[in-house]
This record gives C-alpha cells, sequence and structure tokens, in this order.
C-alpha cells in the first residue's frame, strides 16, 4: 500500500487536514475519513451527480476526484450550504418548491444549483436545464428542480 | 361520550389535510444530515465487496478462499450458500452450484478499507465450467428450439372467429416494450452490526422494516426477536426492495464472524443488474372493431422472460383495460440467463398497456379515426363495465375531457403521418390505466404527553414518497396542531407492525390507523374537558391548538391533554377496516405531445398531461410529486432506458449510468399533473398512489410518436436508432 499523504484544504469554511491513500477519492475521504455523509455515492464513474461538491467554487462529481489534488483548496458541501441556523436561500426554495423526493439526488443538485447561482445570479431556463444535466434524479421528475432553482434566483 | 364516529373530517373544515406543505424532513434531506444506510459509519465498519459471476451460466466446478483471508486487511470472507462444491450423500455424487446470470454473487469479503477488499476479492480463486446460455428475450423461435420456451396460459371467450370475420376493420401488429432496471439511485444493502454478542442491528434500505428481521433471523440461526432492522430514510425502492436479500445476510455472517461492523452497498453496475428489472414483453396483436369502431375482437400471443424463472408478463391483465367480448389470450414464458425480475412499480400493468393500447391506437389509425373518439366509444368495455371494479368508465369519460383540454387535444390533433413536410413531426398519443391501491396492514402507537406533545410510532418507512409527512398532517388535523409539530418516529423494526411499501397500500395502509388512533385520543380527551369545564363533549372539536365548544374556545390543547394525569397516554390504531377511511381502485388518462426529428430519430417530449383519479388526498404536493417522478420514469422506459444484453457473451452491456440511458434534466418537456377529484373523490377514501401514474405514459408516448412519424414504432424504448430503422424499413 502507498504511503498516505496529509492533505490540507479548506472545507466548508474551515481548515482541515486528514491523511489519504493516494488512490482514495475525494468522495471516499469525504464520507468514509471526514464523516460528512451528506455527499452521496451515486455510481462512483462520473455519470450521476449525487456526490457533486463545489472545488475552487466549481462543481466536481468528487468520485473522480482524487483526495491527494485537493491540497490547498476550498471545497464546499451540502453540510457548508446553510448558515449556521438558517438555511441557504436555495435550500428554502427546494422545501417550499417541493424539489425532493427520496433525497439522494438532492445534495448533488443543492451544490450544482449553488455553484450556477454564483456564476449566473438570473440563469434562464434553459441555462438552469444545461447546468443540472450532470445530476441524475430518479423519481422527483425534475420540473420542481427547476422551479425551485428559478425561485432561489428571484429571491436573491 | 360515545366514540367518535370514524371518518375524515368535512373537507371544507380542513386545514392541513389535502393541502400543500412542505415534507418534514425536507431540512434533514437539503441539508446533508438525513442518514441512509450507506451512511452508517459506526467506528470499525469494515467494507464488505462481493465476488460475482463473470459468466450467464456455468456450474462452479472449485471455490478456494483460503488466499483471500490472508490478505492484509481483511478480517471477513463468506461463501454464499451452495456455492462451494458439495457430495450427494446418497450416491456420492457431486453436485455443482449452477450460476443462473451474470453478477450472480458468489463469496464476498470484508477488510478495513476498499482497496483491500477489493484484494481480497482478487485472491478468491473459482473454477467455472461454462454452460450454453441464452438471453435474447425477443427471441421466441429460438427459445422453443432450445427448450427454455413455456407456454403459460391460453384463455378464450365468445366466437373469436365469428367476430373477426363480421369485423368491419381489422389489424394486426407486433409489439413490445424492452426489460428495464429498477435503478433506485440509492443501491441496495445494508450497513450491519452486532452488539451484545449476538443482536443485530441492521441498517437495511428496505421497503419492509417490519418484515426483514424474520430474513435475517432465520439464516444466521438468531431469534427475530433479536434482530433490530432500521431505515430511517431510503432512496427509492420502486418494489426492489422487500426482502433482506442474500448479500445482506452475508453482510450479517460477516459481521459476526469479524466481531466488527460491516458495510456492504452494491455498487452502480451490479445494482442495475442483480437486485430486479422489469420483464420484457413482446406480443404478436390482431384486434378488430365494426363499422361503429366498437372493439369487437381481441386475439394476442405475448412472450418475453423474467430471467431465469421463465416467466413473463401476467396474462390476466391482457389485454389491457379494454376488453371485447370476444378474444383470445396466450402467453409464452423464456427462461432466460439474465438477471432475475422483482416486482417494479405497478407489476404488469405498464407492459400490457404499452402492448395493447398501442395497438387499439392502430386500429383507430387503420379506420381513420381520432382515437380520442374511439377510446371514448369503447369505455363500456373497460374493466368497470365487466366488473372488475376499477375505475367506472364515467369517470374515465371525464378524465379524458380534462386531459383533452389540457392538451388543446381537438386543436393539435391530426390524422397519422399528417404532420406537416418538415423534418420535424409533432403528434399525439394518449392511453388510460387503472390500479387497485388498497390499503395494507398496519399499526401504530399514538402518545400524547400531559404538555401536549403528540408523536407517533409506526414500523412502516418512507421510501422518499411522503409518508413521515402524511402521518404528521393526519395526526395534525385529527388533534389541530401545527403539522411540524408533531413528532414522527417510523423505519425501525422495533416500532408497531407496518405492511411493506408495495403496490400503493402504504398511505392507506398508514392513513387509517393514525385517523383511528387520534381519533380514540380525540373521545378520551373531550371527555376529560367535558367534565372539567362543564360542557357537553358531544360539541367539542379541536383546531389552533384549542379545544373548542360549538366553536367557542373552552382550552388549550396543552391543557386539555394535563388532564389525561401525569404521564404520556398511548393510543393504538389498527388496520385496514372497512369503515370508509381507505378504498381501492383508481383510474388515470395520459397524454403525451411529441415532437420527432425524422433525420435524426431523436424523439422530445413536448408536452405531458397526467389526469389521475386518487380517491382521498392527505398531502398534496407529495402526491403530485409521485406523478411528476413516474412521468420521467415513464419518458425514460418510453423513449430510453433498456438493459442490453450481449447475446455473444450473456452479459449486461449498458450497467452504468453513461450508457444505460435515463432522461435528465434537460429531455423532460412541460408536465401537467392534474387530479381529478369532484366531492365523490374525498368521500371514496384514502388510495395509494405510487403506481398508477407510471402505468399508460409509455402507450402515449408511443401513440404519439405513431401519429407524429405515420407508423408505429413497435418496441419500446423509442430510441433514435429503432425511430430510424422502422422508418427506412
Amino acid at each position: 500500500m502507498a504511503r498516505k499523504r496529509i492533505v490540507t484544504a479548506r472545507i466548508n469554511g474551515c481548515e482541515q487536514s486528514f491523511l489519504c491513500e493516494p488512490r482514495q477519492t475525494l468522495l471516499e475521504v469525504l464520507r468514509d475519513e471526514l464523516g460528512m455523509t451528506g455527499t452521496k455515492e451515486g455510481c462512483s464513474n462520473g455519470n450521476c451527480g449525487a456526490c457533486t461538491v463545489a472545488l475552487n467554487g466549481r462543481p466536481v462529481v468528487s468520485c473522480l476526484v482524487l483526495a491527494v489534488e485537493c491540497d490547498g483548496t476550498e471545497i464546499q458541501t451540502v453540510e457548508g450550504l446553510a448558515d449556521k441556523e438558517r438555511l441557504a436561500p436555495l435550500q428554502q426554495c427546494f422545501l417550499e418548491q417541493a424539489a425532493l423526493q427520496c433525497g439522494i439526488c438532492t445534495p448533488g443538485f443543492l451544490v450544482s444549483a449553488s455553484c450556477l447561482l454564483k456564476e449566473n445570479a438570473e440563469p434562464t431556463e434553459e441555462e438552469i436545464r444545461f447546468y443540472l444535466a450532470g445530476n441524475l434524479c430518479r423519481c422527483t421528475g425534475y420540473d420542481k428542480i427547476v422551479k425551485a432553482v428559478q425561485a432561489a434566483a428571484a429571491a436573491d | 361520550m360515545p366514540e367518535l364516529p370514524v371518518a375524515w373530517k368535512p373537507q371544507a373544515e380542513n386545514v392541513v389535510f389535502g393541502k400543500e406543505v412542505s415534507r418534514i424532513d425536507g431540512v434533514d434531506k437539503a441539508t446533508g444530515f438525513a442518514k441512509y444506510s450507506a451512511d452508517i459509519n459506526t467506528p470499525g465498519t469494515l467494507h464488505g465487496k462481493l465476488l460475482q459471476s463473470p459468466y450467464a451460466h456455468a456450474r462452479i466446478k472449485a471455490i478456494d478462499v483460503e488466499a483471500a483471508r490472508k490478505v492484509p486487511g481483511v478480517k471477513a470472507v463468506y461463501v454464499f450458500p451452495d456455492r462451494a462444491p458439495r457430495t450427494n450423500e446418497e450416491t456420492g455424487e457431486p453436485i455443482y452450484f449452477e450460476i443462473e446470470h451474470e453478477g450472480q454473487p458468489i463469496a464476498a469479503v470484508a477488510a478495513e478499507t476498499s482497496g483491500q477488499a477489493d484484494d481480497g476479492l482478487r485472491a478468491i480463486k473459482v473454477v467455472y465450467e461454462p454452460l450454453e446460455f441464452f438471453v435474447d428475450e425477443f427471441h421466441l423461435p429460438r427459445a422453443v428450439e432450445l427448450g427454455r420456451a413455456r407456454p403459460i396460459r391460453a384463455a378464450q371467450q365468445g366466437d373469436l372467429e365469428g367476430a373477426f370475420k363480421a369485423a368491419a376493420h381489422t389489424i394486426t401488429g407486433m409489439y413490445g416494450i424492452q426489460t428495464i432496471s429498477h435503478m433506485c439511485l440509492e443501491p441496495h444493502g445494508s450497513h450491519c452490526e452486532f452488539t451484545d454478542g449476538d443482536h443485530l442491528t441492521a441498517h437495511l434500505s428496505t421497503q419492509n422494516v417490519s418484515g426483514t428481521p424474520g430474513q435475517f433471523a432465520s439464516p444466521l440461526g438468531l431469534d427475530a426477536a433479536k434482530v433490530h432492522v432500521s431505515c430511517d430514510y431510503m432512496g427509492g425502492g420502486f418494489g426492489s426492495k422487500f426482502a433482506a436479500d442474500e448479500w445482506d445476510i452475508a453482510c450479517a455472517a460477516m459481521a459476526r464472524d469479524a466481531q466488527r461492523p460491516v458495510k456492504l452497498m452494491l455498487d452502480r453496475a451490479t445494482e442495475l443488474n442483480i437486485p430486479g428489472s422489469r420483464p420484457s414483453a413482446f406480443a404478436e396483436i390482431t384486434v378488430a372493431a365494426d363499422a361503429d369502431g366498437k372493439l369487437v375482437a381481441w386475439d394476442s400471443h405475448h412472450w418475453g422472460t423474467s430471467g431465469p424463472q421463465g416467466g413473463t408478463v401476467a396474462p390476466t391483465v391482457m389485454p389491457y383495460v379494454f376488453e371485447p367480448k370476444n378474444r383470445r389470450t396466450r402467453a409464452t414464458g423464456i427462461v432466460t440467463n439474465r438477471g432475475p425480475d422483482r416486482a417494479w412499480r405497478a407489476p404488469n400493468h405498464p407492459q400490457a398497456c404499452a402492448l395493447t393500447q398501442t395497438a387499439i391506437d392502430d386500429l383507430a389509425a387503420a379506420i381513420g379515426v381520432d382515437p380520442y373518439d374511439l377510446f371514448l366509444k369503447n369505455l363500456d368495455l373497460t374493466w368497470s363495465a365487466t366488473s372488475r371494479n376499477p375505475a367506472d368508465k364515467d369517470i374515465y369519460a371525464a378524465e379524458l375531457e380534462i386531459a383533452a383540454k389540457l392538451m388543446d387535444w381537438k386543436a393539435k390533433w391530426h390524422p397519422r403521418g399528417e404532420a406537416g413536410d418538415g423534418p420535424v413531426k409533432t403528434g399525439l398519443g394518449l392511453a388510460l390505466h387503472t390500479w387497485g391501491g388498497a390499503a395494507g396492514r398496519g399499526t401504530c402507537t399514538v402518545a400524547i404527553h400531559p404538555d401536549g406533545t403528540v408523536e407517533t410510532f409506526s414500523g412502516t418507512q418512507d421510501l422518499g414518497t411522503g409518508t413521515r409527512t402524511a402521518l404528521a398532517v393526519i395526526l395534525a388535523e385529527s388533534f389541530g396542531l401545527p403539522y411540524e409539530k408533531i413528532k414522527v418516529h417510523i423505519g425501525s423494526s422495533k416500532y408497531p407492525m407496518s405492511g411493506p411499501s408495495g403496490g400503493s397500500t402504504t398511505i392507506g395502509g398508514v392513513s387509517g390507523p393514525h385517523r383511528r388512533a387520534a381519533l380514540k385520543a380525540l373521545g378520551r380527551i373531550y371527555d376529560l374537558v367535558a367534565a372539567k369545564h362543564s360542557v357537553d363533549a358531544g360539541t367539542l372539536t379541536a383546531a389552533n391548538e384549542q379545544i373548542l365548544s360549538a366553536g367557542k374556545p373552552v382550552c388549550t390543547w396543552a391543557e386539555a391533554c394535563s388532564l389525561l394525569g401525569p404521564m404520556k397516554v398511548e393510543f393504538q390504531g389498527e388496520g385496514p377496516a372497512n369503515d370508509g377511511l381507505t378504498s381501492a381502485q383508481v383510474g388515470g388518462v395520459q397524454m403525451a405531445e411529441v415532437a420527432v426529428d425524422v433525420e435524426t430519430g431523436v424523439t422530445k417530449v413536448v408536452r405531458y398531461v397526467a389526469v389521475q383519479d386518487i380517491g382521498t388526498i392527505v398531502c398534496r404536493e407529495q402526491a403530485k410529486s409521485q406523478v411528476l417522478g413516474a412521468m420521467i420514469m415513464t419518458i425514460a422506459y418510453a423513449l430510453s432506458e433498456e438493459r442490453i444484453m450481449d447475446n455473444a457473451t450473456g452479459r449486461f452491456v449498458n450497467a452504468d449510468l453513461q450508457h444505460y440511458k435515463l432522461p435528465r434534466i434537460g429531455d423532460i418537456g412541460e408536465l401537467i399533473v392534474e387530479f381529478y377529484e369532484p366531492e365523490s373523490q374525498y368521500k371514496k377514501g384514502v388510495i395509494g398512489l405510487g403506481e398508477p401514474p407510471v402505468i399508460s405514459g409509455g402507450a402515449a408516448i408511443s401513440n404519439a410518436v405513431a401519429n407524429a412519424v405515420g407508423q408505429r414504432i413497435p418496441v419500446l424504448p423509442l430510441t433514435p436508432k429503432r425511430i430510424l430503422d422502422s422508418l427506412r424499413s
């Protein structure tokens, strides 16, 4: 087994150092080493988007990012979207618009959508659908997710 | 006072029941705090992984797992029952396990890290004797030749020959719908941990919390009372998660061997392959109508496969909903070496609908009439009219009218193939469906504390549908409380038994017992308040966190509950019961508008309308979400989703989410959901909704594509290749 490496990253605003094997993905480290299970494993080959996190502000599928690549980076996960006791407007809109059912895809959609709204505060419906095309949902129907993102954009 | 009458409140008096509310577990799901089975990481949890057969059909001649036990980090190795060769005690002959499909589990390993578990699997030596396999579920003649075809049933009624002879219009066609997987976004699996020596806690992703402890206990030789199954949250099941599966037993066995917790969740390829599929169905159909467009005769032979069991779609649902008086139905199951089937949302119905109502649409096209009119004309032949009790034909007629308005059907419809000269052709299609949705078994304990706190305990589960929220709404409406204040405890086998969530039985199964328990509690509280405040108990109601007499406040809810005494009081609810709280049998109509590019074969659903009756609505927003979710699953199996088996290797070649094509957020057109809900529906009682909206959309979309391109594309999903191949043939 290759020697473990020390990686230091700012995760949800807090600088953290962790030990990881070179083969471990960011997803594995978040879930198994740091206990941050809000980020979900859906397919482990980059096709479902359930594990999406923001890496230096850009959405990435954390199953395809090696943890050792994250040294010195800024990472935001679903756990970091709310401001302490207050939900982010985007989360609030997901609840109000009933944009979630089983909830497995929800963290990935939320992180992707929050990256979108930071890049583009007033996205069109088409831009929302294009940006969120990497996130797969099996049971919610998508429509309400689009409406939730639109509502969040309007609220900001 | 006498017992309160068992009924829902008059519809006009409801504050939250049947209204739009946010789900009570939404915050946990939107913040990442909701814990699913895969999120359980108790200290020392080992990584469990499966060794699976690369062959579709083979004998296991030898297994050697000793090297795996010595791999660094490996803490337990498990060989699935009967996989290792044995000897027949009477004859002395060896007995070899026969692998029936690719991916069948053979052994499992639990190790400190995921990588070490992989190393352990690689160290296991298996000697296979590959056998002849068959995975071509469409090729009936070849299946017959190989002895893999099993005639299932032939049923005939009326004078078929005479009816066809006398008919004014007859069409014959071939139709089909391919096998799909359940594809739960949260895969099957569990986290198993033993405590106090022989007490097992299994965090299992399951639709059957109350029913699975015994399934763990028996193979592990435990008392069922020592098994606790927990499922706080789960990511979909769609009919595939009723059991403690053999890989869950492996997980628990390894946890016991290693004296460490083990987590074993299926990886995506395995999730697509082995824990469930919906059987394919193909059919040759001849259907006839008289000069007025009345269906007079039906003859069908359908076949398909459920995998190694060799089943196919139940012939009892053919023809689907419409039953001409003269009819014959034949069915043949094919034994294939393909992952086995499990109940998939509305078992048999989506396939039967996709076969039947496309053929009827073709008949309408052959006659040259609008299928809307032909469907309407034949509603007296629906199952309601033949005493099988589903949705009343008048409801179908009303739903057709509502759907047509939402679709603007009459203005948009054109005769088949007359979609203009451009490369993008638009078309309309419709179909209709029915489902039971009767209440399942359920019990609950509703506890009321002296401070007014209300909590409920029920061994049901929330698949994502909103069961937890529904229970809060029912109790809140009953007690006049904010629904957010109700504490709902579900997802544990330690709670009062509740039935499995399948066949749309859950909402009826849990809502009846909760309303009954709430009415018992209210009766007790009203008596106490009446005695204390010298009012007539018969005048009391609960609303706005108060108890009112003839509309005037008497005391607060908390004050009323303090009269119960110093300790909480529990009220039990049971069901189902024939008291009108729940009911069964619904119907629905779906219409699709599509745009097909005949140069590329790409189909877009432009607008998709679902009109559905469901009796009494508990949570409107969650009910709507159920329909919307069903609509995207339908678009998936209608346009892109299918298992593709390789006839040369017997393997499932697109078992990943890049190639197992599901619609993305940009692939969905406008979705319109409308509940058919005159007053009579509210009075009908609560009925499940999970299955019905996923049934008829496949036929509706296929019919819309036929209307657009001018011919039937016979087999779903209607991929660009199938469309182009059909148009060129």
